[in-house]
Order: structure tokens, then C-alpha cells, then sequence
């Protein structure tokens, strides 16, 4: 008896001082960068308050540059002086600054938390893990919402992708994004093209000018946006009858801000945001970070991310656990993207194909654009 | 009387140090004059030099230096010869108008290189860096890194198969590394926190086996520096393997050698002459079709050279081909259109700073101090705004549910239907850049009105001018300095602005400068940028030496 009790002192002893070593080889400052507005609120109340209540030394500070994180880490890597801990990043800006050698490639079996029932990371994330160097926390989408009170008389409320571009049915102005990422799929699918094809037309210049030939047909109807806010805003002002955000967005125009406006997410992209590590850092600061990283991606974490913002979870661990709104109170899994409901006709951002195409029908799109 | 005309004159000086038989005048000191006064001139000028050096050294170091350096990177292109040395050789010999595929010894070295580069993790950036140049370059260059690996492992299974003691990364050590290494790098261990010494190679290895001699010698520098191990018990990249045969069946006499492992080597050699081969080309082939196609042997070819013309013809909507520079195809050309829109739109808000800021300046300067006072203060209001502020403020007045329409539509002057649309386009920004940038002109103006004196209008009315004559002939000219002053602010600061077109131009009004910004953050394309920003800079240059030779930059007054 005397014995075990001795063993378990010193064993407990030997896991103390073990996790004090830890503690004191990791540095006692994080810099994360993410998006602001309500998805940083959302990642400070699911992940970093927990953490530094679990850790009150730590002095984690939040800087808000996720926007032109690509450029600045290029600049901070060039400098040779990188500031920045961790980097919340879109999935398609993860796999550049990881062929760029910006950020560094994580072990998932190693650096991120299993499931509670004990499958592994790699499997938990799945396909998500998109790069070698991505930590994926959440699914969102780009899709549509419209104004009710502007459906016209005697027509059903639009309901398909396709309605966007029929001007005879819904007239009215529209918003799409000022790049052709999304808005080129949507006008080949709406031209004929079925789901599966769509990037073997894109790949060919005729198809290319397919895609363009369709938008043409709204373009005087159309005001670009470049903001993830424009879209809401136009909506809120009743300057456009139906324009393209990221779900979060209109979650919050239509149950927090209580608009007369409804989703339509008929052909929504899927798309991913998550973490990146970058090259770089000094042994302590990595120790930090990993740890961190692994408190914030396992599976409660981004369940309770859920509960701020109408994002879904990365991993499938937490579906299940999406509860509800913190303040409204209401279900949140009805207003995620990958309910099954919201995803009968979905689509990937098909991340190889805009890494090589991106370029050259930018160039396309903009001098399109500009005519 | 006779006494003062007997006293020495200024005159009387010059006229002695005119006469040249009396030598150098001297100072005080006895040093000539001439010198004296040279050396109390420089030391000033060195004072002066000193006050400044601060603000000098300032400048230089966080404004030219980083443009300098920023705009360098519009003819860099050093990336390419870097990350693929042997390949970029092995081209110049290649005809890339032929139509013919490269030979089998360039795609040797494109194998070696872009094998290495990969090790490194620098083959994506040079995919990301071509794809510019061709679309699909990023995605062939990701996939290259991962399946280069599989013709090297051809002959890494043979070698393994043959003998198990290949496998092991001391036996290649033994044999490819010096004795002297050998032992030094035996007793090295990680903890001593240094690098693990450095590949020597043996006596004779690199003329008898050349090309595994290279390979081992980039793998061994490798573990030691980017990964921080000891090569010496490492196992090889698959790279070495596939130089290794490469040596044997292209007729090494291994006979000769007589260190450690020959028996091993002799084996080897004679053994390689039956191993499943495979060529570069077929390699290459079954990583991806299009490195059986010319265009991205002709892409890395017209991008070689250390320096590129590249950006700058793309930045003027043409491109570099085997061929020679070439238009790009009409449904690219933007920056020539954007280059001539930034330019006629920076003119015109210029002018309706003039025609809106004028007239307001000249009530300032008129009016009783006390009230031009308190109307200055309304023109610096919104001066001392964000610019943010102000052109959202802009986007609620404007914009089809807007104060603007909605005031029309109440009065009746247009119907609900057909509200105007006065923002998302070109008029939107001139709008909102005109009324961002009037106290820019506002300011010089005034403070040149507030110099010209009220008498000179009335003396010219007095004689008979009528007022017309009085403000044309009189006031006017006398104003025009104030006017240059103002155009060049305008001009220069529209010319380079891109936030307020981003939120109110829309399509039709946005700036160049939104695509350089779009090259530096998005697309990562900072040659481009650079170079669009360098022209950008010569055509101000050019605009502010015109306006020189025109106007004169004497006649420019900011106050």
C-alpha cells in the first residue's frame, strides 16, 4: 500500500515537473492573426479564453491582418523576422504559402488532437486536410441571399443557382465577387454544363469564354464586391435583389440583424479556413504554438466555435456537438452549411485547378470586367 | 577732401589682387586667401551636411531603399537559373522553335534539379513563379516533386535487391566519404549543438564515379545543414541510386578502386548492365504529359536569364515568346487601358478640383479674417476625416436607395423605377476623389490669393477694366502658381490612390493601382507589381519634367 502510494507520488511528481519543464520551454506569448469582426470573436471565445484560463501566464495577442496575410508573411519571411505565431488562413492561401515554403507542414497524428473515440486526426479531418501544411477548423460557403420582401408578385422565391442569372423572372440588381473563382462555375452550370464537367470546360479558352459569354448577359445588372461586408450591406440597403457572401455573413444579416432576407443555397462552394504554422519560429515559440494548436482543433473546440458563428466544424467528430447560438438560442445546426438539408447541390472549390488556372483567367476575367 | 581720396576703396583690393606680381593675397593666418576661404566654405557645407544627415539617412533607409529594392524585383527572375542550374545549361542548346522535344540530357538535368529542389522544398515556389508565365506550371512542379522520386526508385530496388547492404546509408558513406570524414563524423554528435563536419570526399571517387560523387556530395550537404543530421549514416536519396547506375553502365572501371566496400562495387558494376532501366524522358512522361510537350521547356527556357523583360512586357499587355515579345491575345490587354483610364481620370478630378477649389479659395481669401477663419475650418473638417469614412459617406449618398435619389424621387424629378445610378462607376469615383482631394487644392491656392494684394483689382478697375478684364488680366495670372501647386498635389495623389476606387468604381472606375495592389497581396506577382509600379513612377516623372518645361516649377507656390 505504502508502495503504490510512494510510486503514484513520485510518478505524479515526475508528470508535474515533466509538464513544468514543458511550460518553461515554451514561450509566454502567442501572436495569432485571423480575420476579425465575428469570426476572430468566435475563435477568441471557442479557443484562446479556455486556453489562457487553462494557462494564465500566457499573453496571447490578436492581430487582424488574415486579409493580406499571404503578402505580409512573404514580406516578414523575406526580412528574415517573422512576428506572427500562427496564421488563420483560407484553405486555397494555406496550399500557396506552403509551395512558397511559408508555412511549415504539420504532422496531423502527431500535432493535432484524436477524436474522443479515439479515431485519428488524419481520418477525424479526412479530405479536409487540403495541404500538407493546413489545419482546417472550419467549412464555410459562398452562396446566395436575397431580399423576401423583393420577390415579385406571383413568382415562387428563387430557389436554384440558375435564378441569378435569369433577369426576366428576378429582376434586379445582383452581387458577385470581383474575381472569377465561383462566379465562372455557377455561369457554366446555368449555360448548360453538367456539375462534373464544369472544369474540363474551364480548362479550354472556348470554355472560358463560355462562362464569360453567360455572365455578359447580367453583367449591366451586376455590382462587384470585393469585401465579405459588401454583399450584407447592399442586401440590408435593398440595393440588390440576390447577391453571393459567405454564409456567415447572411446567418447574421438574417437572424442577428433580423433583415428580410433568405438564404438560397442552391449550388454553394464549399470552401475551408484554418490554421497555418509559419517557417521560422524559435523552438519556444513552436512549443507554444503546437500546443495551442492542438487544445484548439480537437473535437469540443470547434464544436463550441459553432455556437458563435454558423460555420460548420472541420472535423466530423464535431458535428454531433454543434448546439446552439450563445446569445439567440437557437439550433445552429439548421444554419450550417453542411446540414444536409443546406447541401443537396453543393460544390468544392476545386483548390488544383485555381492554383494553376488562377492566373491566367483572372487576366481573362479582369479585362472583361473592365470593358 | 584729400584725405578721403587717399583712403584705400573697395576698389584699390581688387585692383592688388589684379596685379599678379604681388602674389596670393593672404589671410590673417598667412594662408593664401583663396584656400582659407575654401576650407571655411566646406567646413559650413559639412555642418549643413551634418543638421541634415539625420532626416537624409532617414529617408534613405525607409523610403528609396525599400523602392529601390521593390521596384528591382520587376527584372529579377533569378529563381529560375537557381533552383534549376544544370537544366538551365543543358537548354541553351535546344532550339525551342524547333517543335522538337528537348533531349534525353536535359531532361537528365531537369531530374537532377528539380529532384534536389524538392528535397529542399523549393520546386513549388518556382511552380508558382512559372505558372505566371503558363497556366498549369504550379500544379506539374507540385506533382514533379512527388513522383520524380519513382524513377530513382527503379534502381534503388535493383541495388537493394542485389545486395541489402545498399540499403544502408554507412555503406555508401564508407565508400563515397574521405577516412579522415569517415571517423570525424562517427564521433559527432547532434547534442554538440554544431553541424556535422563536412563531406570530404575520397581520393579518386569523384573521377571514377562523377555523377554519384555530385549527387552523394548535395544529399550529404543537405542532411548536414537542412536538416541538421550526420550524412554519414543517413540513407541516400533515390537520386544517388540512379547516378550511381548512371556511372556504372556508362563504363566506370571499378576494378580500380580498392576502399572499403569494393567487393560490394565490383558486384554492382557488373550486375548494373542487366538492370531494368528506364530513361529520363519516360519518367518524365509518366509524371505528366505536358513534360512531353514544348511550352514548359520553352517557358523555363525564355525565363533563364538572371534578369527578365518579362513583367515589364506584361505590364504593357504583351509577352515574351520563343519568338521574340508579343501582343497578348486581345481578351488580356488590361493594363494599357488601365494605365490610359488612371491617367484621364486623375486629369479630370484634377480639373474639377480646380473649378470647385478655386472660387472657394478666393472667398477665403477675401473675406475678413475672422470669418475665413471659421470657413477654413469647414475645409479642413473633412480633411482631418479617414478617407474611409468619407468615401462610404459618399457610398450612402450615392448609391440607388441613397440621400441623393431618394431626395430626387421624392421631389419628382425622376421616377421610382429609374432611380440614377451614380456610384459603382467612373462617375462615383471622380465624385468622391474630387471631394477627397479639394483641400489639397483648396489650400496652396488660397495661401497664394491671400499674397496678391486687393489694390492691384481696384487700381485696375480704376482704370477702366471691367470686372471681367480686372480678374482675366490681373488676378488671374497671379493665381497660376497656386493653381500648379494644387494640379501637381491632385494629380500625384490620384494618380497613386486605390481605396477609394476599390469601394466606389466599380468596373468601369477602378484604378491601376488596384491591380498592383491585387499583384502585392492576392496573386502574389510582385514582379509584376513592380513593374507596373515602375512605370507608374516614370510616367509622373515624365509628367512632372513636361510640366517643368512648360510651366516652370520656378512658378509653383505652396504658400
Amino acid at each position: 500500500m505504502k508502495l503504490t502510494k510512494t510510486l503514484l507520488a513520485t510518478s505524479a511528481l515526475t508528470v508535474a515537473a515533466g509538464a513544468a519543464w514543458a511550460e518553461s520551454h515554451m514561450s509566454s506569448e502567442m501572436t495569432l492573426v485571423s480575420w476579425g469582426g465575428a469570426y476572430q470573436a468566435s475563435q477568441q471565445k471557442a479557443y484562446s479564453e479556455p486556453y489562457m484560463e487553462m494557462h494564465p501566464d500566457v499573453a496571447v495577442v490578436w492581430d487582424e491582418s488574415s486579409n493580406e496575410a499571404v503578402a505580409k508573411l512573404r514580406a516578414m519571411n523575406e526580412a528574415g523576422n517573422v512576428t506572427w505565431d500562427l496564421v488563420d488562413v483560407v484553405a486555397s492561401d494555406a496550399i500557396r504559402l506552403c509551395d512558397e515554403g511559408l508555412a511549415m507542414e504539420i504532422d496531423p497524428e502527431e500535432d493535432l488532437a484524436a477524436a474522443p473515440d479515439g479515431t485519428s486526426a488524419e481520418d477525424d479531418f479526412g479530405d479536409l486536410l487540403v495541404s500538407d501544411c493546413f489545419i482546417p477548423q472550419i467549412v464555410y460557403s459562398t452562396t446566395f441571399g436575397y431580399r423576401t420582401d423583393m420577390v415579385p408578385e406571383g413568382v415562387d422565391a428563387p430557389s436554384q443557382i440558375c435564378d441569378v442569372f435569369d433577369l426576366e423572372t428576378y429582376p434586379g440588381k445582383r452581387a458577385l465577387e470581383k474575381r472569377p473563382i465561383n462566379n465562372m462555375e455557377w455561369a457554366l452550370l446555368c449555360d448548360g454544363v453538367a456539375k462534373e464537367d464544369v472544369y474540363d470546360v474551364l480548362e479550354t479558352d472556348e470554355g472560358q469564354d463560355q462562362a464569360l459569354a453567360k455572365l455578359e448577359t447580367i453583367k449591366d445588372e451586376v455590382i462587384w464586391w470585393s469585401a465579405g461586408a459588401d454583399t450584407p450591406q447592399l442586401l440590408a440597403d435593398g440595393e440588390i435583389f440576390i447577391g453571393s457572401t459567405y454564409n456567415g455573413r447572411l446567418f447574421s444579416v438574417i437572424e442577428e440583424q433580423d433583415q428580410p432576407v433568405a438564404m438560397m443555397w442552391d449550388a454553394q462552394v464549399f470552401d475551408l479556413d484554418g490554421w497555418i504554422i509559419p517557417t521560422g519560429l524559435d523552438d519556444a515559440a513552436l512549443a507554444r504554438v503546437k500546443d495551442f494548436v492542438k487544445f484548439a482543433t480537437d473535437t469540443q473546440r470547434l464544436a463550441d466555435q459553432a455556437k458563435y458563428i454558423s460555420y460548420g466544424p472541420a472535423r466530423a467528430s464535431s458535428a454531433p456537438l454543434v448546439g446552439q447560438h450563445a446569445d439567440l438560442g437557437i439550433d445552429m445546426a439548421p444554419h450550417m452549411p453542411t446540414d444536409p438539408n443546406n447541401a443537396q447541390n453543393t460544390f468544392l472549390y476545386n483548390y488544383e485547378f485555381w492554383a494553376d488556372y488562377r492566373d491566367d483567367i483572372d487576366a481573362k476575367f479582369q479585362a472583361w470586367l473592365a470593358q | 577732401m584729400s584725405n578721403a581720396s587717399e583712403a584705400p576703396t573697395p576698389d584699390d583690393g581688387l585692383r592688388l589682387m589684379e596685379s599678379a606680381d604681388t602674389g596670393p593675397v593672404l589671410a590673417a593666418d598667412g594662408t593664401p586667401l583663396k584656400r582659407s576661404l575654401g576650407r571655411a566654405l566646406r567646413r559650413q557645407k559639412l555642418r549643413a551636411l551634418m543638421l541634415i544627415a539625420p532626416l537624409l539617412l532617414f529617408v534613405l533607409l525607409t523610403f528609396i531603399a525599400p523602392i529601390a529594392d521593390m521596384l528591382f524585383r520587376s527584372v529579377e527572375n533569378q529563381i529560375v537559373s537557381d533552383t534549376l542550374p544544370r537544366t538551365v545549361v543543358a537548354l541553351k542548346d535546344w532550339d525551342s522553335t524547333s517543335g522538337e522535344l528537348p533531349s534525353e540530357q536535359i531532361y537528365e538535368a531537369a531530374y537532377y534539379d528539380i529532384f534536389i529542389a524538392a528535397e529542399r522544398k523549393l520546386h513549388t515556389r518556382l511552380g508558382s513563379r512559372l505558372n505566371y508565365e503558363l497556366t498549369g506550371a504550379s500544379s506539374l512542379f507540385r506533382k514533379s516533386g512527388r513522383g520524380l522520386d519513382d524513377i530513382g526508385e527503379v534502381y534503388q530496388d535493383q541495388f537493394e535487391d542485389l545486395n541489402k547492404a545498399w540499403k544502408d546509408g554507412e555503406t555508401w558513406a564508407q565508400v563515397m566519404g574521405s577516412d579522415a570524414w569517415l571517423s570525424e563524423a562517427n564521433s559527432w554528435g547532434k547534442s554538440s549543438g554544431k553541424l556535422a563536419p563536412a563531406l570530404e570526399l575520397r581520393d579518386g571517387i569523384a573521377e571514377l564515379l562523377p555523377k554519384t560523387a555530385e549527387s552523394y556530395s548535395s544529399f550529404a550537404n543537405f542532411v548536414r545543414v537542412d536538416d541538421g543530421d550526420n550524412p554519414a549514416s543517413e540513407d541516400p536519396w533515390s537520386l544517388v541510386y540512379a547516378a550511381l547506375w548512371q556511372d556504372l553502365t556508362s563504363g566506370a572501371d571499378v576494378s580500380a578502386y580498392s576502399g572499403p566496400n569494393a567487393d560490394l562495387l565490383q558486384e554492382a558494376a557488373s550486375a548494373a548492365q542487366d538492370f531494368e532501366s528506364i530513361s529520363f524522358t519516360d519518367g518524365f512522361a509518366e509524371i505528366d504529359e505536358d513534360w512531353v510537350d514544348t511550352p514548359i521547356w520553352q517557358t523555363i527556357k525564355t525565363y533563364s536569364p538572371k534578369y527578365t523583360s518579362g513583367y515589364f512586357l506584361n505590364s504593357v499587355d504583351m509577352k515574351k515568346t520563343p519568338d521574340g515579345p508579343a501582343l497578348r491575345d486581345e481578351d488580356q490587354r488590361i493594363y494599357g487601358l488601365l494605365f490610359k483610364r488612371t491617367m484621364f481620370m486623375s486629369l479630370v478630378i484634377t480639373i474639377s478640383c480646380i473649378m470647385l477649389g478655386y472660387p472657394v479659395a478666393w472667398i477665403l481669401a477675401n473675406l475678413p479674417a475672422r470669418t475665413a477663419n471659421l470657413l477654413m475650418i469647414l475645409v479642413l473638417l473633412p480633411f482631418w476625416t479617414s478617407l474611409l469614412v468619407r468615401t462610404s459617406a459618399w457610398k450612402v449618398m450615392l448609391q440607388q436607395q441613397g440621400v441623393i435619389n431618394d431626395v430626387l424621387v421624392w421631389l419628382g424629378l425622376v421616377g421610382d423605377g429609374d432611380r440614377l445610378v451614380m456610384i459603382n462607376n467612373q462617375f462615383g469615383t471622380i465624385v468622391a476623389m474630387t471631394h477627397i482631394l479639394l483641400p489639397f487644392m483648396i489650400l496652396p491656392l488660397y495661401s497664394v490669393m491671400q499674397t496678391i494684394p486687393q489694390t492691384y483689382l481696384r487700381a485696375a478697375k480704376s482704370l477702366g477694366a471691367t470686372n471681367w478684364t480686372a480678374f482675366w488680366r490681373v488676378y488671374f495670372p497671379q493665381s497660376v502658381p497656386g493653381i500648379g501647386a494644387g494640379s501637381i498635389l491632385v494629380f500625384i495623389l490620384a494618380i497613386g490612390y486605390y481605396i477609394t476606387p476599390e469601394i466606389v468604381g466599380g468596373t468601369t472606375g477602378t484604378f491601376i493601382s488596384n491591380r498592383i495592389a491585387y499583384h502585392i497581396s492576392s496573386s502574389l506577382n510582385w514582379g509584376l507589381a513592380a513593374a507596373l509600379g515602375a512605370i507608374l513612377l516614370a510616367v509622373v516623372l515624365i509628367l512632372y519634367w513636361a510640366y517643368d518645361k512648360i510651366v516652370g516649377i520656378d512658378n509653383v507656390k505652396l504658400g
